[in-house]
């Protein structure tokens, strides 16, 4: 079992490599959104860029990641409609090897986002109070909570089978999800309604936990909050996307 | 044993019933063609007795083990190639096969051995380390095949193995197959085409609506149809009405006149009768410009065990 799945995450990787398109979500996405918020606006929404990086690069984090989750979907269904997972099914491997190998794979795109995202975040002066601990720890949440919320792809994918509708959803629900959060400005100038949205709304969750993470300030119990969302989105997508898998024709 | 037994299978997709009750034995070590054209249920039927779907009715077996039952047991005796190409575009020749003998869980050395030895069977010396995606079709095809090869199968799925090749690239599908065979495994493989059936297969089933409506030899199948169309040109058009009167007599009804003026097309029972046909013209000096006779289409095929033309396809 542990051979095939890294078999299929080596597979991964190297299709990682050489699909130059895949490196923009995890190199050029967080650059261009980092680059835009911090020296066009950040003096606007922060009152300087030294004020504003500090609050921008977690939320920056969890928003590339989020978003990069999209891609694994994407990048699944391209597989199934080529012939390769056919063969694969025909296979006597157990299905969830391939799975679970895809993701191990993305989690290494994940990882490499994140590093881009906290090195441009430095090079801007970004100082995490937290140091190496508090961003570890802040990026280990955040790669939880992506590799938690691929399996939701990842179903997806195999139920609609068709790239271009995976990429459409998931960007319909990321992009909304992560602009409307905490991410780029704190929501006590939002208007009432849209206040009560940002703070249901499971990103900002994430992002304040991530701040407090990386501030090195105690994050409470909305950590325990996440982790139990990231074991309930596995726990509910992951036998699901196994199950569709197994029977898809 | 038989490497397939399957009854009454049947597989609906929304309304309509891709494969709607098919009964098929297959015996080991030969080779079946499934013959019928696009959207007949042959790929369906495949991919039922490949454990890749499951019929909503009847059973399949192969080499005894039931498809849904233990399909982990019929995995470990098959592989499949499917209609589309069933290799990774964005991996080298190699890395395909080695990734292929890396899941059937041999070694490194032993995958990295086993690709090299089927790379310089399957003629990839000099392009194995290149991208799938910069293959031509037959070699994307070649490969495809090899991959099925990986751990020499018993039974050997191949869905239009030739569908979109050259003449060259064919021919290179039908050695392989033909090799296989004699090395003991059983193929069964899909096509549209009769003439690739008729050289390959040992025995054919003509598939067509999700039913199978013949099945035989190539010779018994021919039998069925006739012996083709026979079609013959004239040096001088105002010799028709001649010539169909001659023609009449050996060909009988079968004879038509075709829209140009100088052609007579006919369906004689068997090459001998057109023979004697055109035997008749040149005693009554009739001059023929040209004659054929063209094997029996899979258009007539159809015609024939069906009454129907075979449906127009669309273009997958």
């Amino acid at each position: 079992m542990t051979t095939v799945v890294l078999v299929f995450g080596g597979r991964a990787l190297k299709k990682f490599r050489r699909t130059p398109i895949q490196l923009l979500d995890v190199a050029v996405h967080p650059v261009v959104f980092t680059l835009i918020f911090s020296f066009l606006f950040g003096g606007a929404i922060g009152g300087s860029i030294d004020a504003y990086i500090g609050y921008l690069v977690p939320g920056i984090l969890v928003m590339t990641l989020l978003v990069t989750t999209g891609t694994t979907g994407a990048a699944l269904s391209v597989d199934i409609t080529t012939g390769v997972y056919d063969r694969f099914r025909t296979l006597s491997i157990r299905p969830g090897a391939v799975l679970v190998g895809a993701l191990i794979g993305d989690l290494v795109r994940y990882a490499l986002a994140s590093v881009v995202v906290i090195a441009l975040g430095l090079a801007l002066g970004f100082r995490p109070a937290g140091g190496v601990p508090g961003v570890l720890a802040a990026v280990l949440l955040v790669l939880l909570f992506a590799v938690s919320l691929s399996w939701l792809w990842t179903l997806l994918a195999l139920v609609t089978r068709t790239p271009g509708a995976v990429l459409a959803v998931t960007q319909a629900v990321l992009y909304p999800l992560s602009f409307f959060s905490n991410i780029f400005t704190t929501p006590t100038t939002l208007p009432g309604w849209l206040q009560a949205f940002v703070d249901v709304n499971p990103v900002s969750r994430l992002v304040t936990v991530v701040r407090a993470l990386m501030a090195g300030t105690a994050p409470g119990a909305s950590l325990g909050w996440l982790l139990l969302a990231c074991a309930l989105l596995t726990a509910v997508f992951a036998p699901l996307a196994l199950r569709r898998f197994r029977s898809a024709g | 044993m038989h490497a397939v037994e399957a009854s009454g299978l049947v597989k609906a997709f929304g309304g309509t019933r891709a494969v709607d009750g098919i009964d098929l034995t297959v015996p080991a070590g030969s080779v079946y063609g499934f013959l019928g054209p696009n959207g007949a249920g042959k790929t369906t039927t495949i991919r039922i007795l490949a454990t890749l779907l499951r019929p909503d009715a009847g059973s399949a077996r192969v080499f005894g083990h039931d498809v849904v039952e233990e399909a982990a047991a019929v995995r470990d005796r098959i592989s499949l190639t499917g209609q589309y190409a069933s290799v990774d575009e964005t991996l080298t020749g190699r890395e395909n096969l080695v990734l292929l003998a890396r899941l059937h869980r041999m070694s490194k050395a032993a995958a990295a051995a086993r690709a090299a030895e089927l790379l310089d069977t399957f003629g990839f010396t000099d392009t194995a380390d290149r991208l799938v995606r910069t293959y031509s079709g037959g070699q994307r095809r070649r490969l495809d095949i090899a991959a099925g090869l990986v751990v020499a199968p018993d039974l050997l799925f191949l869905d239009e193995p030739t569908t979109g090749l050259d003449p060259r690239g064919r021919n290179e599908v039908w050695s392989l197959v033909r090799a296989l065979v004699a090395g003991g495994a059983t193929v069964l493989l899909t096509t549209q085409y009769l003439d690739e059936a008729d050289q390959l297969a040992d025995r054919i089933a003509v598939i067509d609506h999700g039913r199978l409506v013949a099945e035989g030899t190539g010779s018994q199948l021919k039998a069925s149809v006739g012996g083709g169309t026979l079609r013959v040109r004239l040096h001088d058009p105002a010799e028709r009405d001649v010539a169909r009167r001659l023609l009449g007599r050996v060909l009988g009804e079968t004879l038509a006149l075709d829209a140009d003026p100088a052609v007579l097309t006919a369906r004689p029972d068997a090459a001998g009768a057109a023979a004697t046909a055109l035997a008749e013209l040149s005693w009554a000096g009739v001059e023929v410009a040209e004659f054929a006779l063209g094997q029996p289409t899979l258009d007539e095929v159809f015609l024939a065990l069906t009454g129907t033309a075979a449906p127009k396809e669309k273009v997958a």
